[in-house]
């Protein structure tokens, strides 16, 4: 279980260990993109970690890394003809950031630091982890510059009539100062959290 | 492994390597074969179901859309089977990457008939806004007797003029350049038969 829930807060991709940056800021200019791209990455993630979990007796620790990418690069494939058959305009919409799943660090990380060393459940449950992790962060940063830049949240109407779009926060530089802020924000709720639980645990060693 | 290996086990490590990248080769093959096998139909009519939207907009009262003898070139007919014009594709480079669309030309090949954005890169907000109503409007009836030209922050005083987005000019540009280009392409094209 602990396996499953570091890749939600304490070792989140995107906001701890800052992994996968370029689909992160890519594709964040709507929360549907966000989600999608998640979904995607998760899937990868998740399928190839298992699968480099069965077979890592057999794996030539020479050639690791190229069998890996192999196994990644299939699934990454596998999820971009998914979306071109059944998601048209999302796989469009996402463009060339499907087939460059290929290339997220954060994939490959899981399976050298994770799945080539543990069992075939725990690997999974951390791929699972660490992926809705990684959605649930594009989906927020998607939320977000979405909202600004466009006044919606998943296509619906959130800000006023007169509302001005901040067209910046649909650009480059917009993903890069919302990640900024979320990390900030991450960073500040992260240290409160800490701060409980050792009083707790202090509170408890006086009794 | 290979540290404390002899030679002879050296070999085998050579051999174990290179079965483990056959066998992954082999997997990923069959796997992709499939694969493809499930998406490529669906997305070829993905394809096809949004170049006919896209020249159904354009010509409202398409009945039948038939390919020519050209690639990329379909001739539009109405219900009673008379020639509505040409429909076409045509690409090129915008600001941030390739723009692609789907033109409409009359029969006559002296007016468009329209154009819809199919695929572009372009600035939300500023570039993106070829695809928008109020650009694409213009070139519905626009003359293509002369090449077309843009303008900038007046109104078009010509049949052949639409005017440029303001702060997005080289997206404007751009669909202009790509129109006339390959117009001319499907005259030369048309008049060969």
């Amino acid at each position: 279980m602990k396996d499953f829930i570091k890749g939600l807060w304490r070792q989140n991709p995107v906001f701890v260990q800052v992994l996968g940056m370029c689909p992160t800021l890519a594709v964040t200019t709507k929360a549907l993109f966000g989600f999608s791209m998640g979904m995607a990455t998760t899937f990868v993630v998740v399928s190839s970690g298992v699968m480099i979990s069965a077979i890592r007796r057999f794996v030539p620790e020479q050639v690791r890394i190229p069998m890996f990418t192999v196994i990644i690069a299939t699934f990454v494939t596998a999820a971009d003809y998914f979306l071109k058959a059944n998601f048209f305009q999302i796989s469009k919409a996402l463009g060339p950031y499907i087939p460059l799943i290929v290339v997220n660090c954060l994939i490959l990380g899981r399976a050298e630091a994770f799945a080539s060393k543990h069992g075939v459940l725990r690997s999974f449950l951390d791929a699972l982890g660490m992926g809705l992790g990684f959605t649930c962060a594009l989906i927020v940063l998607g939320a977000v510059r979405e909202l600004l830049g466009a006044g919606t949240v998943f296509g619906c109407r959130v800000m006023w009539k007169g509302f001005t779009n901040w067209i910046v926060m649909l650009l480059p530089a917009g993903a890069f100062m919302t990640l900024g802020f979320l990390v900030g924000i991450f960073n500040i709720v992260d240290k409160r959290v800490k701060k409980g639980k050792k009083q707790g645990t202090a509170a408890a060693d006086r009794r | 492994m290979a540290d404390k290996a002899g030679k002879g086990m050296f070999k085998n490590t050579a051999v174990r390597m290179i079965a483990a990248l056959v066998a992954v080769g082999v997997f990923s093959g069959i796997t992709l074969v499939f694969v493809y096998n499930y998406a490529m139909p669906k997305i070829q009519t993905n394809v096809k179901a949004e170049t006919d939207r896209a020249i159904r907009n354009i010509f409202p009262g398409a009945s039948r859309i038939e390919s020519t003898r050209e690639e990329d070139v379909s001739r539009v007919m109405d219900a009673r089977g008379g020639l509505l014009g040409y429909a076409f594709t045509a690409e090129g480079n915008g600001y941030q990457g390739c723009i692609k669309l789907i033109a409409g030309v009359d029969a006559g090949l002296s007016g468009m008939k329209g154009m819809e954005v199919i695929e572009s890169q372009e600035t939300p907000g500023l570039g993106a806004e070829i695809a928008g109503g109020t650009f694409k409007e213009q070139f519905k009836g626009l003359s293509i007797v002369h090449p077309i030209e843009y303008v900038k922050n007046r109104k078009p005083q010509k049949p052949y003029q639409i005017e440029a987005l303001t702060g997005a000019t080289i997206s404007s540009r751009a669909v202009v350049n790509i129109l006339n280009r390959r117009i001319r392409e499907i005259r030369g094209l048309l008049k060969g038969k």
